[in-house]
């Protein structure tokens, strides 16, 4: 029997019988609680199944999330699905932020939505087996078959009437062998009580009425406060500093210059004061006076670059990322060509909660509180980097304030551990907006020369792409890198991808939908402009091009399923795209000139995604988005249609702001912008008037949403406003086109 | 300097520096983290406390100019723990939140909106939340949840 894989649909019943035996991933053996991992606070008395679900004899259910919370919705979402296989009432049941502990927990890093494919079956056989227990006590206590016997609200039922309360069955069920998983039952999704379910966030109390919850509002007994100056040119290093003045000043208790450990993403050199509270630490950095040796970043500036690029465009790319027939010949011989230079700088991810981190060396153990996204990333730099043994590394998870990839750097946490290592308290290490802005791991910009050609009946039959990107390491930066399988290579008999790349020391890292949150926008755009080049309906173009075949196997570029380039389900792509087009009433709808409609979908992480803007652009040349709807298809279940949508509505106004105003500008190594007086983000007055989100629902798993709903928003967007006003946007952010129209 | 605050109804004393502003006094001093930090230049708004019951930027707010006037905090919002305010109990109802970290900040501009104006126009939201940042962008649920609390305040004021 094979494993349910996103390009095989399963149906229902063949997928309750797959989870059931094979599973997929990880076995529950793995999850079993052995006593010495098992936690301090779980009485003898409890029923402890395993490591994620704890209940007492007075029936008080306590889920374990072991996934990072940053506000993608896992610590609701992922605890819905066992106690639905568990058959808790949602309502009064207790969830708990797992510590770091993958021995215990399996993989706990939040990063590429995939915490919600990576857990999905696992946690429907962590709950049913947990129930199955619980029927199976209460069967023998009643001396009558289980198969008699079920469960429902936290109740063990029998045929005859008779009841007994899951607290009631604890004592009794916990001496019970762990059924083998072949032996347990999952609900058929059509019985689902919880899941589908419109549920608010677990944390919302404690949101709403400003209780602790974020990594910053940590407070611990005796602990101090720390900020850290680091070079403003990347990498930067401290040749020396007025320490002697600095720990002079009012409540500072310490001040120290940390070396480093030579890389841009690590523990970066730079300054730490420490003090008793974070004013007095932010007051002393005032009259922090540092000497930097800047490196030779200082010969590194974003226009330089440009300007390279657009001398070297037409020349051949360092590198071929693919190749299939003549592109030169086609586009020679073809009806109509189109030639286009689409550039995007480099972005910030501008967390709201500033990046910070608290840490305590005690004991020989470094124990640290952090908002992470991949918490094996921290730690295993503290152990690299610190020297400090695994088992001595000791790290609770927190509530993160925005991750957005983020987070899945831990330069911020080294700085911590590393801070604390020095220091004979818990220490609390806050980065200022400044810090965060001039020191994150930035969404790589790039420059895309394109040359497109379509025949007499409109159809595309040549691109080339000379695509300039970033690199540190010889590789082009997370997120900075092409693959020659994106679409529509594969798809074009005459196609031809090139890339070069500049190496700098700029640190560059994950940003929501890596990769296809900026190709989308300049692919899509670019086929916009081959329709109407063509003459040709946009939709009907696309579909064109999508072509008949229901799969497009992984080229050689042996990207994964489920990632850009990989294993492509056409057929669920052609479907979402057709199902949004008709939700929108695409074709239908008559627009006065400055109004307009833009369409554009793409697939990235396991998710098929289309969406459809709707835009009016006043004469003076402002935007406003009037109606957008997103269709998705994302597999079988929609756990949690609340967060789902949430999801989708956040990426849509997302993808709106980075379109509308983000921009880096890079000069002599250092970020120019630094607070969000001169990086401005989008506010409630430019969100879209209306957001539809409508989910496909198909027989194929359930994968995460936290991604793929972005990378089509700003393609659909500039799409639109070429169809309202005839100009086309080949530059992000938009403030540097010209949208004014007589 | 001693400072003694008229804080969510209160008496509460601190001794810190004159120039320290609002947002440390309560985050490090008082234990009420609930006042968020966000950029500490008053562009984001997720420090928003209210002042004698105007919306006030707590990271812009030097504790010396504080005085008398009456603090309140998102931890003093609700009258009682078990009647929250209608905003919150709209921000829950609607599931406003996605990380939450500038909730805080936006559920005190809106307090202070509906208070003014009880009965919103989407256009007198838009105006008001301006100078709120929400990086996960939930607007959408920001004005849907500023509507159903203005109904649920409603709905008591005509309960009396």
């Amino acid at each position: 029997m094979n494993t349910p894989t996103l390009s095989s649909p399963v149906n229902r019943r063949d997928f309750l019988k797959l989870t059931g035996l094979a599973g997929g991933g990880l076995a529950l053996a793995f999850y079993i609680r052995s006593g010495s991992d098992a936690s301090a606070a779980t009485a003898p008395a409890d029923f402890t199944p395993n490591a994620f679900i704890r209940i007492t004899p007075s029936g008080a259910v306590t889920i374990v999330s072991k996934q990072p919370e940053m506000g993608q919705g896992v610590k609701t979402s992922l605890p819905m699905i066992i106690a639905e296989q568990l058959e808790v009432p949602w309502e009064g049941i207790t969830i708990e932020q797992a510590d770091f502990n993958e021995k215990l927990y399996g993989n706990q890093s939040a990063g590429g939505s995939r915490s919600t494919p990576n857990n999905y079956d696992n946690f429907h056989l962590v709950g049913a087996t947990a129930r199955t227990m619980l029927v199976a006590a209460a069967a023998q206590t009643w001396g009558v078959p289980a198969s008699e016997c079920r469960a429902e609200k936290a109740t063990v039922v029998h045929t005859s009437g008779k009841k007994l309360g899951y607290g009631q069955l604890v004592a009794k069920a916990a001496s019970l062998p762990v059924p083998a998983k072949e032996s347990v039952m999952l609900k058929d999704p059509k019985n689902y009580t919880l899941l589908g379910r419109r549920i608010a966030q677990i944390d919302t109390p404690k949101i709403v009425t400003g209780q602790p919850l974020f990594g910053i509002d940590m407070k611990l007994p005796g602990m101090l406060y720390a900020v850290y100056e680091k070079c403003p040119a990347f990498g930067g290093k401290v040749v020396s500093a007025n320490l002697d003045l600095i720990k002079t000043l009012p409540g500072v208790k310490d001040a120290f210059i940390l070396e480093g450990n030579g890389k841009v993403k690590e523990l970066v050199p730079g300054v730490a004061i420490v003090a008793d509270s974070t004013w007095s630490a932010l007051s002393a950095r005032k009259q922090l006076k540092v000497t930097w040796d800047e490196g030779k970043v200082v010969n590194e500036s974003w226009d330089t670059f440009v300007a390279e690029a657009r001398a070297k465009a037409a020349q051949p790319g360092q590198r071929v990322l693919r190749k299939d027939g003549d592109a030169d010949a086609a586009l020679a011989a073809a009806a109509k060509t189109v030639t286009a230079e689409y550039v995007y700088p480099f972005i910030s991810h501008a967390n709201l909660e500033p990046q910070n981190t608290t840490a305590h060396w005690h004991d020989g153990v470094m124990e640290i509180w952090s908002p992470t996204q991949i918490p094996s990333i921290g730690t295993g730099m503290v152990n690299r980097v610190l020297g400090i043994a695994p088992e001595k590394i000791k790290l609770h998870l927190n509530r993160a304030g925005g991750g957005f990839g983020r987070r899945i750097g831990a330069d911020y946490l080294i700085e911590a551990a590393a801070i604390a290592m020095k220091v004979n308290a818990p220490v609390k290490l806050t980065w200022t907006r400044e810090d965060d802005l001039k020191h994150d791991q930035y969404r790589p910009g790039g420059l895309h020369f394109l040359k497109g050609g379509v025949d007499a009946a409109g159809k595309v039959v040549a691109w080339k792409n000379h695509f300039f990107t970033f690199g540190e390491g010889g590789a082009p930066g997370s997120g900075g890198a092409l693959s020659g399988d994106e679409f529509p290579g594969r798809w074009i008999a005459n196609y031809q991808a090139e890339q070069t790349m500049f190496e700098t020391g700029w640190p560059m890292g994950p940003w929501r939908a890596p990769g296809s949150c900026v190709f989308a926008w300049v692919i899509h755009s670019f086929i916009d402009e081959l329709a109407h080049a063509a003459g040709r309906d946009p939709l009907e173009l696309r579909l064109e091009l999508l072509g008949t075949r229901d799969e497009m196997p992984a080229g050689s570029s042996g990207a994964a399923k489920g990632k850009q380039g990989g294993g492509y389900n056409v057929a669920r792509m052609r479907n979402v795209l057709k199902f949004t087009a008709e939700k929108a009433g695409w074709g239908k709808k008559k627009f006065a000139k400055g109004s307009g409609a833009g369409i554009a979908f793409h697939f990235s992480h396991s998710g098929y995604f289309a969406q459809i803007a709707e835009v009016t652009v006043s004469r003076e040349g402002r935007l406003k988005v009037d109606r957008f709807i997103t269709g998705g298809d994302i597999g079988a279940q929609i756990i949690n249609p609340s967060g789902a949508e949430n999801q989708v509505e956040g990426s849509v106004i997302d993808g709106l702001g980075v379109l509308l105003t983000q921009e880096l500008n890079i000069e002599r190594g250092r970020v120019v912008q630094s607070n969000f007086n001169d990086y401005p983000l989008i506010r409630i007055t430019d969100a879209p008037a209306k957001i539809e989100t409508y989910f496909l629902k198909t027989d194929y798993p359930t994968t995460g949403l936290g991604e793929p709903a972005l990378p089509a928003v700003a393609p659909a967007i500039c799409n639109a406003i070429f169809a309202a006003t005839g100009k086309r946007v080949r530059q992000m952010p938009l403030t540097r086109t010209d949208l004014r129209w007589t | 300097m001693k400072y003694t605050l008229n804080l969510n109804g209160q008496s509460r004393t601190v001794d810190v520096p004159a120039d320290t502003p609002m947002l440390w006094v309560l985050r490090d001093h008082l234990d009420l983290p609930g006042t968020k930090f966000g950029c500490g230049v008053g562009q984001c708004g997720a420090c928003t406390i209210h002042l004698n019951g105007v919306p006030t930027r707590a990271c812009m707010t030097p504790v010396s100019t504080v005085g008398r006037m009456k603090v309140t905090t998102i931890e003093g919002l609700a009258a009682s723990a078990t009647a929250l305010h209608p905003l919150q109990q709209a921000w829950t109802e609607l599931d406003v939140a996605q990380c939450g970290y500038c909730q805080a900040g936006q559920i005190m501009t809106a307090a202070a909106l509906l208070k003014d104006n009880p009965k919103p126009t989407d256009d007198d939201i838009d105006g008001a939340m301006a100078g709120n940042l929400c990086r996960c962008a939930t607007y959408q649920r920001i004005r849907e949840g500023i509507k159903r609390a203005a109904v649920i305040a409603g709905t008591k004021e005509a309960a009396k």
